[in-house]
């Protein structure tokens, strides 16, 4: 198992190098000068261009520039943005915690209502409820997503008044930032309310996050679940007089299950792309809002280090998942 | 008895101050975005300002409130030298700078934070030049300040003395601009001692009508009241900056009473605004111009003529009418009407493609084809450009010119539009940085900005027009300014460089419940007169 581990890190550097290198010439393929930019309508001199370029060290080879870059990580230094001129480290550490909140809450909901949804629709095939939910799905899976976030804001908002519009918790809390995560930050602020404001603000974030999760998980789940049901082993189970409650929920459903999982651990990169166009939406001060941010303005170090943070946490979720699958399957880590 | 009764007065008293907190008056602001950081001289957008300059700080001059017009600030009066090169101010005395948990200052605010808030931007050896790696001072640059200023001194503690190598008259103007803010020498000392530099950033200081309380990057700024504030004191107790980009959401939290006041609405939804009997609407003609500008050094555009007659071939009502929604008045000069100086009198080119084909015709221009450049991103000055370009080439189709529309990336148009040559006819506009016309004028269309780092895309140089804007660069007289601005508009106007499109207008929506809110034609937005009726 230890060889095994140590394997599956080895693997990690030539992929962390890869992304180091792509992350780096990301931004610098995008046309668009950060000086140019900065200056906007009113211009630049050319000496001035060259001045801010030489003190950003963007006058440097753009090789010598990348080992730069790489020679910082290594003590831990992820560069300063070229807009706040603020540690990109500190400001990605401030502003994940948001992104991740609204994310599992997102997949929390997208698996709890998509996988009996998806049950459901298997077991009754062909049925009004099968082949509404199903179209349902169609529909989920299309949504564009800011489209989809307005209208629930206009309609439960503005028209009901049952949920505030935007935001993470009303602003009559204050309270200091101890983990960043405004869940428990409430509840650790012991000011009445808080927590269940907090809730209220996440309810329609949360909902159009999970929209296209949800839809992609019924689906699957339907599907697996299908196929499962025709399987001899299922067969088998109802011949010998099992309870349907049992043959589904033990046999077919545990089974069923195995590429369901998959595509759960699959929706993160959905989610961290529907996260842009949702925090946009309801204000929401996550990572991917700042990262659409530092694209436009070619803020080449957010980007770069952005990237590079994002990729690296996708990466170590991937390793445990790999070390899990291990763990389960003996197949897997004799390889 | 008596004890007891006094006691119970004395509890009854703590429980209504108390309770007084809860009954403060908070004003909730949904601004269009994130502050780019908090001291005002290292940046340069108007959000950064609103969040910072304006609510944190104050300036030696003051733009009066809804002018352009600069008035004593920090500094309570200004003797100008004879030859316009020395600037003596007489600094206002007992001014408090705010403290913090880290922070209580020691004395009153005086010239040394004003030669300091000079020098950290202007002298490239001073200690604080680059207090965070990579700081740059583009506005102090932009506007010249290195060239222009030779030296600031302390005279003593209530007076300094700024001495410049030209006389410039906008220069009070310019220090009336966020940039000039003061800063507090004293904290900077402070936070040299305690090794937290980027404190005077992040935790800023000042002696302007609110003080800061705290920042969650992306989402909320709070500030509270400066009760110790020199000017009239805020009518608010609590100024609070909801964050929030999308101009539908704005609108939908203004309904909703989560804010109660936003800025930049959609233009689809003014109606709907204007129609809600829970809002009211401020509108002001912008302090902008949105304009197409020739290329005056290539053939045949280097004719007067023809850019006249391409001028007349162009429906201007048609595209305020469409492209702006009618949320604008068309332009005839360079400078917007709520400009000092901005020549009534002057006549625009009449839409008459007849007259514009006999024009070409006299220039000998037949079978001209160009290029329109429509910028990729919308600004105050031009919704859209794209939709701009296609009604003017389908204008300019009309009277026998085939152009052809063509676009960049953003950084990409800006660099590629000044360079010399340039084929075409670019869209572009401007907005006012301090209400001195020659902030639009020397800017944009003087012989010195024609060159590589200025900003006049119709590389237009008429030594007349920059001989009177040199002129009126130098003279303190306003009224001999004005004559002389308003001569250069009529040589404008003759020689055409540009199709002037239009000056948008701005839009404040806001709660009934709001009062005091005054409009500023920069586009600042300042929060030290409103109040709130509950």
């Amino acid at each position: 198992m230890l060889r095994f581990i140590f394997s599956r890190l080895l693997y990690l550097v030539p992929t962390f190098l890869g992304i180091t290198i792509v992350a780096f010439a990301f931004p610098r393929l995008l046309k668009g000068d950060p000086v140019l930019l900065m200056a906007g309508e009113r211009g630049v001199t050319p000496e001035r261009h060259a001045e801010i370029s030489a003190q950003l060290g963007f006058d440097k080879n753009i090789v010598l520039q990348y080992f730069d870059f790489v020679g910082r990580l290594f003590q831990g230094d992820f560069g300063n943005s070229l807009v706040t001129k603020k540690p990109v480290l500190s400001e990605f550490l401030t502003l994940f915690p948001a992104t991740i909140e609204l994310g599992f809450v997102a997949i929390v909901i997208a698996a709890l209502v998509g996988v009996p949804i998806g049950v459901l629709a298997a077991i009754k095939r062909g049925s009004w409820f099968d082949q509404l939910s199903m179209s349902a799905a169609l529909v989920g899976f299309s949504m564009p997503i800011f489209w989809w976030g307005l209208l629930l804001i206009i309609v439960f908002s503005g028209n009901l008044g049952w949920t505030p519009v935007s935001g993470r918790i009303s602003l009559m809390y204050y309270f200091p930032n101890v983990t960043g995560f405004m869940l428990i930050d409430s509840l650790l602020s012991g000011q009445k309310g808080a927590f269940l404001s907090a809730v209220h603000h996440l309810i329609l974030p949360s909902v159009v996050l999970a929209t296209i999760p949800l839809a992609v998980i019924a689906r699957q789940t339907r599907s697996a679940m299908l196929e499962v049901l025709g399987e001899d082993y299922v067969r088998t189970a109802r011949a010998k007089g099992m309870p349907a409650r049992r043959v589904i929920g033990v046999h077919a459903l545990r089974n069923a299950m195995i590429p369901v999982v998959t595509t759960i651990g699959l929706q993160i990169g959905v989610l961290l792309a529907g996260a842009i166009l949702t925090e946009t939406i309801f204000s929401w001060p996550g990572i991917g809002k700042w990262m659409i941010d530092s694209i436009s303005r070619r803020d080449y170090p957010s980007v770069q280090s952005g990237l590079l943070l994002v990729a690296g946490i996708v990466m170590l979720v991937n390793l445990l998942v790999d070390l899990t699958y291990g763990l389960i399957n003996p197949r897997i880590r004799n390889k | 008895m008596k004890l007891l009764s006094r006691s119970l007065l004395a509890a009854s008293a703590l429980a209504l101050s108390a309770a007084a907190p809860a009954m403060a008056k908070t004003f909730i602001y949904c601004s269009e975005a994130s502050p780019e950081g908090f001291d005002p001289a290292p940046y340069t957008a108007g959000t950064t300002f609103d969040a910072g300059a304006h609510p944190i700080y104050n300036r030696l001059a003051e733009f009066k409130k809804g002018t352009t017009e600069a008035e004593p600030g920090l500094a309570e009066s200004w003797d100008i030298s004879e030859d316009g090169t020395e600037y003596t101010f007489h600094l206002r005395k007992g001014v408090k700078f705010h403290s913090n948990d880290k922070f209580t200052p020691t004395r009153d605010f005086n010239a040394d934070d004003v030669v300091f808030s000079f020098e950290r931007q202007g002298s490239a050896d001073h200690p604080w030049h680059q207090y965070i790696p990579g700081v740059t001072y583009e506005y102090y640059t932009s506007m010249d300040m290195p060239k222009l200023v030779k030296s600031v001194e302390k005279v003593d503690d209530y007076t300094v003395k700024v001495t410049l190598n030209s006389p410039e008259a906008p220069f009070i103007a310019n220090l009336a601009m966020p940039f000039m803010s003061i800063v507090s020498k004293e904290y900077a000392d402070t936070l040299d001692a305690a090794g937290t530099r980027e404190d005077f950033n992040n935790a800023p200081i000042g002696t302007g009508p609110f003080k800061f309380v705290a920042y969650q990057k992306d989402a909320v700024i709070r500030y509270q009241k400066n009760a110790d504030y020199w000017g009239d004191a805020p009518l608010i107790d609590d100024l609070v900056f909801a964050i929030t980009p999308d101009a539908a959401v704005r609108l939908q939290k203004l309904k909703a009473g989560e804010c109660h006041l936003m800025p930049f609405p959609a233009p689809a939804d003014l109606a709907g605004i204007s129609a809600d009997p829970n809002l009211k609407m401020d509108e002001q003609a912008g302090l902008n111009v949105g304009y197409l500008a020739y290329n005056t050094t290539l053939a045949p555009f280097d004719n007067p003529k023809v850019r006249k007659a391409l001028n007349m071939a162009i429906n201007k009502e048609a595209i305020v009418a469409n492209v702006f929604e009618g949320h604008a008045e068309p332009a005839k000069n360079p400078i917007p009407p709520t400009m000092w100086s901005y020549n009534e009198a002057i006549q625009d080119d009449p839409y008459d493609p007849e007259a514009s084909k006999k024009l070409l015709e006299e220039a000998g221009v037949a079978g001209l084809s160009m290029q329109i450049w429509a910028m990729p991103v919308q600004r105050p000055y031009m919704p859209n450009a794209r939709r701009t370009a296609e009604m003017m080439q389908a204008d300019l189709a009309k009277v026998g010119v085939k152009a052809e529309i063509v676009s960049y990336e953003w950084g990409e148009y800006l660099d590629k539009s000044m360079e010399p040559g340039r084929p075409g006819a670019v869209i572009l506009g401007w907005t006012g940085d301090n209400g001195d016309p020659d902030n639009f004028l020397s800017v944009l269309l003087s012989c010195a900005s024609a060159g590589p780092g200025g900003a006049n895309r119709a590389f237009w140089c008429n030594e007349e027009f920059s001989a009177l804007l040199a002129k009126a660069k130098v003279s303190s007289d306003p009224a001999e300014r004005t004559k002389l601005y308003e001569e250069a508009q009529v040589i404008f106007k003759d020689q055409a460089p540009w199709f002037t499109i239009a000056h948008s207008t701005q839009y404040v929506p806001m709660s009934n419940k709001v009062s005091g809110f005054v409009q500023s034609p920069l586009g600042d937005y300042v929060f030290d007169t409103v109040d709130i009726a509950e």
